[in-house]
């Protein structure tokens, strides 16, 4: 197995188990979202070796230093007790759950490998900042310059929403 | 190329699939939003996995985009989370049902 094989298999588990103790830790919503740094931090170093060097550096800038920390902030802010798992639901919720990862494990052993294609040797500079940039500034520029706009959006409304009062 | 596809895209399968069970049996607004986060970076692997599968730097616009949502979402999310407790002195979804019949 060569070694990017190997990174990619040990951090996809430690994204897989960081993300279920995320999910299975009802005590302590810090470390719960520690967890998710975790899984963030793991999810990047997959996208480099599947080739995703600009998603990686902003997976790293955006995930785990910008919105876990905003997490972290409110989490701290509130001073939460623990919360529990919903009682009345639990049966309906496993129910659920064993039948749609039975379905899921059926479809993803029988169907999904079919129709999947075969991956191609792709160039040396794929996915580098500069074919990214390329792309993202002459195909895509519209798009990005509405995400600024959305941007802007969603700041106003932060603000608005968690002003104390407005006058 | 040692990697195959199929192995992305289980895990990020497995991503979503565990971002969505605690997205429906959490009751903490907060790690509600957090499992959300956790099924948009499902969805995000995938979209390198792909990108990468058929050699078009696309996939990677998209999950730019992604991100962008991401970080809008959060900061509204939030807000609206401090708003809450500042009226509900709590952040379990049970104590929200203003728009339930």
């Amino acid at each position: 197995m060569s070694a990017p094989a190997v990174f990619f298999y040990a951090f996809g588990a430690a994204a897989v188990i960081s993300a279920l103790a995320m999910v299975l830790n009802v005590r302590n919503t810090v470390a719960a979202a520690m967890s998710l740094v975790v899984t963030m931090i793991s999810l990047a170093v997959v996208y480099v070796v599947l080739d995703a060097h600009l998603v990686a550096a902003l997976q790293i800038m955006v995930y785990a230093g910008a919105i876990v920390v905003v997490f972290l902030f409110v989490v701290m802010l509130l001073n939460l007790r623990h919360d529990a798992f919903a009682q009345r639901r639990e049966r309906l919720v496993k129910g659920a759950g064993v039948v749609l990862a039975l379905g899921a494990a059926f479809a993803f052993l029988n169907l999904v490998p079919k129709s999947l294609p075969t991956v191609q040797q792709i160039p040396a500079d794929f996915g580098s900042y500069a074919a990214v940039g390329r792309a993202l500034y002459r195909d895509f520029v519209l798009p990005f310059e509405i995400s600024s706009l959305l941007l802007l959006a969603a700041i106003v409304g932060a603000v608005v929403l968690a002003k104390r009062r407005l006058s | 190329m040692a990697i195959p596809l199929e192995h992305v895209i289980g895990l990020s399968a497995l991503l979503f699939a565990i971002g969505t069970v605690g997205a429906l049996t959490r009751r903490n607004l907060i790690v509600i939003l957090m499992s959300i986060e956790l099924m948009l970076n499902g969805a995000n692997l995938a979209f390198v996995g792909f990108a990468r599968a058929w050699n078009s730097v696309d996939g990677h616009i998209f999950v730019l985009m992604v991100i962008v949502v991401a970080a809008a979402e959060v900061a509204v999310g939030l807000g609206i989370v401090i708003a809450l407790f500042r009226n509900r002195e709590s952040v379990n979804v049970e104590d929200v049902s203003l728009l339930r019949w």
